[in-house]
């Protein structure tokens, strides 16, 4: 009997095993082939493909800037949805129901069309959103989101934010409710409430929130394509160009795999050290 | 003139009326406790002194100021939270610093008034903690070193035994008590549990439905209970001839009140006993002298001595 736990998760192991880790380790094993113009893909093993990605200063620079875009996608998202959270846990039904929905709406519909509709409020110098800042006077000057890097990181902190709400969300709820009235009653004020009893309790939960929006927003492929186009790529719209316009399969599967281990070391790095930080004081 | 005085203190929850028309008047370092079943309105009456509900009526001073004008903050309270509410990504020293660092009190103050209380709850090995390495008694003592470090005007309790075990909360009784002894503060205790508000207090609040139903010594709302309903939450009560006679009055005698036992239960240091007689079922309560007690079904005389 003592084999039936291993038994009972074999057939979710091999479905595992069977969609992720072959293709995987085929990607992986694509990324040493050769490629030629005139030949195709060669399967020999050589290292053409990684010494290209490494060393070459055009991959240097995608990939920069796509944990650029990232990094600013995750803070753009905790700036704005670490008090979106806030707020919408201090609200009463039916309010908070609502905003709930709003704030999950992005995830409800297509990433296409979300980021399509976003082109069309970019669109060049009269789009809605150049025009809004004109009125309003915080610019004079229409400014340029379409094929920038601007305009990616909005869109993509748009359909991100739910992640960070959501997870920040959490941490609010696990808040004792009488904990701010303790601090009032000790003399704090509105904001050293905020700044030294709610946000150091919430800090975890901002940081598995920009831990899933920072991967999401570097793998990102829909929002990249449309906003970025061909003009601005990053990673991942790369290895697609690699894969099906100059068909060297290879060297996309090298610029995937890269990403992918990049990734892994990112997230895993930075929630070990989540852990070990707050281990003690939260169990 | 009272330290503190509530004046017709009232709160209405929409249509509900939480607390009706309560007026109180507490004398520096006294420790009073409310008392009554949940929804009493007795946690209302305490955060409306916190400043975390708005009254709908009435007045509360404290040494003659209107407290009301005063915002929660700067009220200058201590208050122990039923859940203690320790903030739990900071050391016990730090808790309990908190609200010194609020008041601007300079460092070295802080550092000697935080150690000084922490020796008062005896915690002084256990500055370093984070409140989730202690056990729930422990950080019991960590609120009420944090409440009581700031030497607030008034200390406010709320429930704060409940979430104790039977043995542990009978020794916080104690403790409590001797703390709040030794620091004079004045102290106002929000329980359920009466026997806990006995222990504790110099005067008891029994209320019910918003209202006090009387205002008076432990003993004395105990002996001479003002309402059916004190007689009832505070103890055991047996209704004989109209009179109300508490069980541990009636003894077993030669001749008397004619009953049959009908269940005995023995409680280690006294016996409970339930008789049936032509009064209907009489509980007695007999203490364990190491004597030979009537059994079940026997034929016993109640005999007791009307109170004055």
């Amino acid at each position: 009997m003592r084999a039936a736990p291993y038994l009972l998760s074999l057939p979710a192991l091999l479905l595992f095993a069977g969609v992720v880790i072959v293709p995987l380790v085929m990607t992986v094993l694509l990324s040493f082939h050769d490629w030629g113009q005139y030949k195709g893909i060669e399967p020999v093993f050589i290292l053409k493909n990684w010494q290209e990605v490494l060393t070459d200063s055009y991959f240097h620079e995608m990939f920069w800037r796509t944990f650029r875009i990232a990094f600013f996608v995750t803070l753009l998202a905790a700036v704005l949805g670490a008090p979106e959270a806030y707020i919408l846990n201090r609200m009463k039904s039916p309010w908070r129901g609502l905003f709930l929905l709003v704030i999950l709406g992005p995830l409800l519909i297509s990433v296409v069309a979300r980021t399509l509709g976003w082109a069309l409020l970019f669109g060049g110098n009269s789009g809605l959103v150049n025009k809004a800042l004109i009125s309003t006077g915080l610019i004079s000057t229409p400014l340029p989101f379409m094929f920038t890097e601007t305009g990616m990181v909005v869109a993509l902190a748009h359909v991100l934010m739910p992640y960070m709400v959501l997870a920040v969300w959490a941490a609010l709820q696990r808040l004792d409710p009488q904990i701010e009235n303790a601090a009032v009653a000790l003399g704090a004020g509105p904001f050293t409430v905020l700044r030294r009893i709610v946000l150091p309790q919430v800090m975890p939960g901002i940081l598995s929130g920009a831990i899933i929006v920072f991967a999401l927003a570097a793998s990102a492929f829909a929002t990249p394509a449309i906003i970025g186009g061909r003009r601005l790529k990053v990673a991942s719209t790369l290895a697609y160009d690699e894969f099906l316009n100059t068909l060297n399969w290879p060297l996309g599967a090298a610029v995937a795999v890269l990403l992918l281990f990049a990734l892994i070391a990112v997230v895993v790095g930075a929630s070990r050290l989540v852990e070990r930080r707050y281990a003690q004081v939260f169990g | 003139m009272a330290f503190l005085s509530l004046e017709g203190l009232t709160k209405k929850f929409g249509a509900h009326l939480a607390v009706d028309g309560l007026s109180l008047d507490v004398e520096k370092g006294e420790f009073i406790a409310l008392l009554g079943p949940s929804g009493c309105g007795k946690t209302t009456t305490l955060q409306m002194i916190a400043g975390f509900v708005d009254p709908t009526a009435g007045a509360i001073r404290l040494e003659g100021r209107d407290l009301l004008a005063i915002k929660p903050a700067k009220r200058g309270l201590g208050i122990v939270f039923q859940s203690y509410a320790l903030f739990p990504h900071m050391t016990v020293a730090e808790n309990v610093a908190f609200g010194l660092e609020m008041q601007g009190v300079a460092a070295a103050e802080r550092t000697k008034r935080v150690t000084e209380t922490l020796e008062l709850v005896g915690l002084a090995a256990f500055s370093g903690r984070f409140p989730r390495q202690m056990s729930g008694g422990q950080q019991q003592r960590v609120a009420l070193a944090r409440a009581l470090v700031i030497r607030p005007n008034i200390l406010l309790l709320d429930e704060p035994l409940s979430n104790l075990d039977a043995k542990l909360r009978e020794e916080m009784q104690i403790e409590l008590r001797q703390i709040q002894r030794t620091v004079g503060t004045t102290t106002i205790l929000v329980t359920h549990d009466q026997a806990e508000a006995m222990a504790l207090s110099d005067r008891i609040v029994v209320m019910n439905q918003g209202r006090a139903e009387q205002i008076g010594p432990p003993h004395e709302a105990y002996e001479r209970p003002a309402t059916p309903f004190v007689a009832n939450f505070l103890g055991k009560t047996n209704l004989v001839n109209g009179a109300t006679v508490r069980p541990e009055k009636i003894s077993f005698g030669p001749s008397g009140l004619v009953g049959k036992v009908r269940t005995r239960i023995f409680q280690g240091n006294h016996w409970l006993y339930q008789v049936d007689t032509a009064n209907g079922l009489v509980t007695v309560i007999r203490q364990n002298t190491g004597e030979a007690m009537p059994a079940e079904g026997a034929v016993v005389h109640l005999v007791w001595s009307v109170a004055p």
